[in-house]
């Protein structure tokens, strides 16, 4: 049961070229600062990333585009990065934007063992060339397929050795769907603790999901947008 | 006189009511938050997993864990709850959501809408704009009536890539209140102080249906 390994690039040992990753995290809140770093170290090449966003210019996975790692960039707002606009526009990257609510529920659907699910996201929209619409009590819906994807990486508050983990505020977002679908699935913590030190009650995902576990290190966490109000 | 963004917004915020659930998406909508009347009680969901959004933190308590869908950094209000993305988007599609305020480029007089694509111009992503629009009882628009090359952003139909299809109930404009029907068209509802029924006529490039007198906004 002990999942725990030294680091990340431990737990990214057999990443290779041309898989499909996930990577949690909305904007950078909640990005696995630690795994991409070692994505970079590593230097594997031509994957397919499934992500919200794609980081900023240099930070995130903005820093596997700098360094042309990423083939293909499944996400549902790219708006931040200008390196990636480039890439995509020169047809360096291959891109595919979907629905931020079908990208979520197709995470979770890969983690609840269901093959597809219905939505009524992009009914009527590009997003529904070449897929199959389905009516429900007179409503169109789309059926999008669950996510199959080699490695998930995943940011956590705490965890423990068994890998289960809690998440902190809004750097939740995908993390937790993501966790769920990967065939392998790494989870980064703030804080790593024994088992049975987390109260089971607050674990936001349980540990059969996670495959391995690290304490990460260095956190930056970079703000995006700071904004605040004066104090009156 | 045409309103400004924070009279737009002033004015969306007399359609929140008390016990509302509401989703505001990036720009106008956002400052829809600063006129919601004291002592209603409105939660406000960000899409990224949070109910009860609260204001921008004092300087200095900003919290890199703590942002809303525009990456702002921002604080909650007594009685917030987190979730994960999909429980977000599960509350949207199933309804529980009672208003949507979001932006657009274009509303076409049978209700569609574009807001995420301008076709080789700007690639950004719908994020969860594609979510809200398909599931939202109620979606409100506050846009401007016409873009920077003042050509009309109302339209017998788009010409954008679409967002989604048959869902815009109502857009607030710095000219007009205007409601798209069931059965198409848009209908004058109100005018922007000092905003003639022939300016927004005029401004309005799809079926625009007056009847009678129409009355001036109230703001404030």
């Amino acid at each position: 049961m002990n999942k725990v390994v030294a680091n990340a690039e431990e737990a990214i040992r057999d990443m290779r070229d041309n898989m499909t990753i996930m990577v949690g995290g909305f904007g950078l809140c909640g990005i696995p600062e630690n795994a991409i770093s070692a994505m970079v170290k590593k230097g594997v090449r031509g994957l397919t990333c499934i992500s919200n966003n794609a980081g900023v210019d240099d930070f995130g996975l903005g820093l596997l585009l700098q360094s042309k790692q990423i083939k293909k960039m499944i996400a549902s707002y790219v708006g931040e990065n200008a390196e990636f606009e480039r890439q995509m526009l020169s047809g360096e990257l291959e891109v595919d934007l979907i629905p931020q609510g079908t990208l979520a529920t197709r995470c979770l659907a890969s983690g609840y063992g269901m093959p597809a699910i219905f939505t009524a996201a992009g009914v009527g929209t590009e997003v529904a060339i070449g897929k199959e619409v389905r009516n429900f009590n007179g409503k169109d819906y789309l059926m999008e397929m669950a996510f199959d994807a080699e490695f998930a990486l995943v940011k956590a508050w705490k965890g423990d050795t068994h890998g289960n983990l809690i998440f902190h505020e809004t750097a939740r977002n995908f993390n937790p769907l993501m966790a769920m679908a990967g065939k392998i699935t790494v989870a980064e913590v703030e804080e790593l603790v024994p088992a049975g030190e987390l109260d089971p009650n607050m674990i936001h995902t349980p540990g059969i999901y996670v495959h391995r576990i690290f304490k990460g290190e260095n956190y930056e966490k970079r703000i995006e947008q700071r904004t605040v109000r004066k104090r009156s | 006189m045409a309103l400004d963004k924070n009279g737009i917004a002033k004015r969306i915020a007399r359609e929140v009511k008390d016990g509302y659930y509401v989703n505001l998406g990036i720009g106008i909508p956002t400052l829809v938050a600063n006129y919601i009347p004291q002592g209603m009680n409105v939660v406000l969901q960000s899409e990224n997993g949070l109910l009860g959004m609260g204001p921008f933190p004092f300087e200095g308590e900003e919290d890199p864990d703590l942002i809303n869908a525009g990456k702002q950094t921002i604080t909650t209000v007594p009685g917030s709850a987190f979730f994960d993305s999909a429980m977000s988007f599960g509350m949207i599609r199933a309804g529980k959501v009672d208003l949507t305020i979001l932006g657009a480029m274009e509303v076409s007089e049978t209700g569609d809408i574009a807001n995420w694509k301008i076709p080789g111009k700007m690639v950004k992503g719908m994020g969860g704009a594609m979510d809200l629009v398909a599931a939202a009882k109620n979606i409100i628009v506050a846009m401007q009536h016409v873009n920077k090359a003042g050509e009309s952003k109302l339209l017998p139909q788009c010409s954008l890539p679409l967002t989604g299809i048959r869902c815009v109930k109502r857009i607030v404009t710095e000219l007009a209140v205007v409601d798209v029907l069931p059965s198409g068209g848009f209908k004058l509802i109100e005018r922007a102080p000092g905003i003639s029924t022939q300016e927004v006529i005029n401004a309005t490039a799809g079926r625009l249906i007056v009847e009678g007198e129409i009355p001036e906004m109230v703001i404030e």
